[in-house]
């Protein structure tokens, strides 16, 4: 096994398949001996087709020695939350529902990173339809934090951000609902990018709450974090909230813009609830900036910090109990061999085939909608949310970011909150302001506990604004080594 | 919540456990974004989604679908090319 590539950033795996310093058979053989290493302990991975990865890196590697490679991403493989279909590919949300369900096509995502040369590497562990903070809703096993297995990855991509830190995958791909692809990178120790609303195409996305689902990515680095993000971005007609807005050169771009910045820092976010130890390495963080020359502005976000939270779970399981409707057992997915009739099918299949927190989450958003209930909480969580949005952008008139911490703790234990779904969903309680309001953020590492858990430093931008983001990000991390620490396995 | 109410517009079977456990996380979670009645909504539109496009239509055009096999790949039982499933009515 080659330890020396399995950290590497993709932008230095790039150099090195140009150089010819290696291949992307080679680097598909190291992920992979990596990952029979690992995975028995970490559990990243619901399934992987090794041969296939293989043969598309072996297509790739004759590609560029017939040079017709097709960018920095030729021949990288790239890790799947097991929610976004890759066409012959297993799709499984990790739910008994779809437990073998074969993609019959690609998500557009997928398109773009084939096109670019991409290998698609596996399929990553997730709480049942996206639906937690930890894994543990997932219907295959719970995920292990590579940095203390007795404690969760964060969910609910948990897969995703556990393959990367624990060098399985170099980069991988997740969804982001309510903090799902921000609170892992955190409580892994990597970066994590969810993007505007809008930029990347949700073609292929199994929906959870469409409104707020967005896919992005986890990296190693800002600039790995960049180069995927230039590949998957741009309008797609198959998504009817897509954006048409031009896709900027990321990984060039960011590197152009040196700031200073104005940053603002909402009171709020530091409240009660909040681990001194992550608190003290994100003000760390903060007074980095302050020393690098930016402005820091502290804000309030009063009406976001007390409604967000709220306002969220009455609308994501509002939009989850509508998108899962189509679980009935009749077209695709599990069928309970135990019903009598079509009705009877429904009753049973859903019963038999969905897991706690998803029925919990459809009962509760199909109540939100019912009649006689829907102005009292769904319309009237659809107006705070317009207020949320606002508050935002007020603040934006005068930052050009929102720095907070990613999460109110560290990794959790194993079983730890799975009793109690509200103490979950309160743990995503700086996050999910930001899908309400469909911005950007990303997590990026700011150090760690006494007990070696890695702390998240959430960065917010404005609307389609990522090349910002992204420098910010960047100008952090040029400045630190936390992203060169890794997990003893 | 009446909670046998809603698992039936919800089309979920659940056990007497299920329903006791849930009828009390339920009631916890809807006491909590209780809290949304503080605020004056007065005046202020919904928002339904955060990109700024709006009536998005296709153009009029036939694309190419899934072929018929790959379209039923996936069900768990078909004949002559349609999803099979228990009678409808005796």
């Amino acid at each position: 096994m080659s330890e020396e590539l399995i950290f590497k950033s993709i932008a230095e795996l790039g150099r090195l398949l140009e150089a010819g310093k290696t291949t992307s058979v080679a680097l598909v053989q190291a992920f992979a001996a990596r990952t029979r290493a690992v995975d028995g302990r970490v559990k990243a991975f619901n399934s992987r087709d090794e041969a296939n990865a293989l043969e598309l890196a072996r297509a790739s590697d004759e590609r560029r020695a017939q040079g017709q490679a097709r960018g920095p991403l030729e021949g990288i493989p790239v890790g799947f939350k097991d929610v976004i279909a890759v066409d012959g590919q297993p799709l499984t949300c990790s739910s008994k529902m779809l437990a073998n369900y074969v993609s019959p096509y690609d998500a557009t995502v997928t398109e773009k990173l084939k096109a670019a040369g991409a290998i698609p590497w596996g399929r990553l562990n997730m709480d049942e339809f996206a639906m937690g903070s930890s894994t543990e809703n997932s219907a295959f096993g719970t995920t292990c934090n590579p940095w203390d297995l007795s404690r969760v990855p964060g969910g609910s991509s948990g897969g995703s951000a556990a393959a990367v830190a624990a060098g399985e995958a170099p980069v991988s791909l997740g969804s982001d609902t309510g903090g799902s692809i921000r609170q892992p990178a955190a409580l892994c120790g990597i970066v994590g990018l969810k993007p505007t609303y809008g930029l990347v195409s949700r073609y292929g996305l199994a929906a959870f709450a469409s409104s707020l689902d967005q896919i992005g990515t986890f990296a190693h680095t800002v600039e790995d974090a960049a180069i995927v993000l230039g590949a998957i971005a741009g309008h797609d007609s198959r998504d009817s909230t897509s954006f048409e807005t031009p896709v900027s050169d990321y990984r060039v771009e960011l590197k152009k813009r040196t700031g200073p910045w104005r940053l603002g820092v909402p009171r709020e976010f530091f409240g009660e609830g909040l681990d001194p130890e992550v608190g003290a390495s994100v003000k760390q963080a903060i007074d980095f900036y302050r020393k690098a020359g930016c402005e820091i502005r502290e804000v309030s976000m009063p009406f976001t910090s007390e409604y967000a939270v709220a306002a969220y779970y009455i609308i994501a399981t509002a939009e989850c109990s509508s998108n899962l409707a189509r679980y009935d057992g009749v077209r695709y997915g599990y069928r309970s061999p135990n019903a009598t009739n079509a009705i009877d099918l429904y009753f049973k299949s859903r019963a038999e085939g969905f897991g706690e927190e998803v029925k919990r989450r459809v009962i509760l958003g199909t109540y939100v909608l019912s009649s006689g209930y829907y102005d009292a909480y769904y319309l009237r969580a659809q107006k705070v949310r317009s207020l949320i949005r606002d508050e935002f952008m007020r603040l934006f008139r005068d930052c050009d970011a929102l720095l907070s911490p990613t999460t109110p703790t560290a990794a959790f234990k194993i079983g730890e909150k799975a009793a109690d779904p509200l103490s979950m969903y309160l743990s995503d309680i700086y996050t999910i302001g930001v899908n309400l309001a469909g911005l950007p953020g990303i997590s990026i590492p700011c150090g760690f506990t006494a007990a070696k858990l890695p702390v998240g430093l959430q960065i917010i931008g404005q609307p389609f604004r990522e090349t910002d983001l992204l420098a910010i990000a960047h100008h952090y991390e040029q400045a630190h080594d936390w992203h060169q620490k890794h997990p003893d396995l | 919540m009446n909670i046998e109410y809603v698992a039936n517009l919800a089309r979920l079977a659940l056990t007497d456990a299920e329903k006791i456990r849930f009828s009390q996380q339920l009631g916890d979670i809807l006491h909590y974004v209780e809290k949304l009645k503080q605020v004056d909504v007065a005046g202020v539109e919904p928002m339904a989604h955060a990109s700024p496009v709006f009536n998005v239509w296709a153009a009029d055009v036939p694309v190419a679908g899934l072929p018929v096999e790959k379209a039923l790949q996936n069900a768990p039982s078909q004949r002559d090319n349609l999803v099979a499933i228990p009678k409808v009515m005796e």
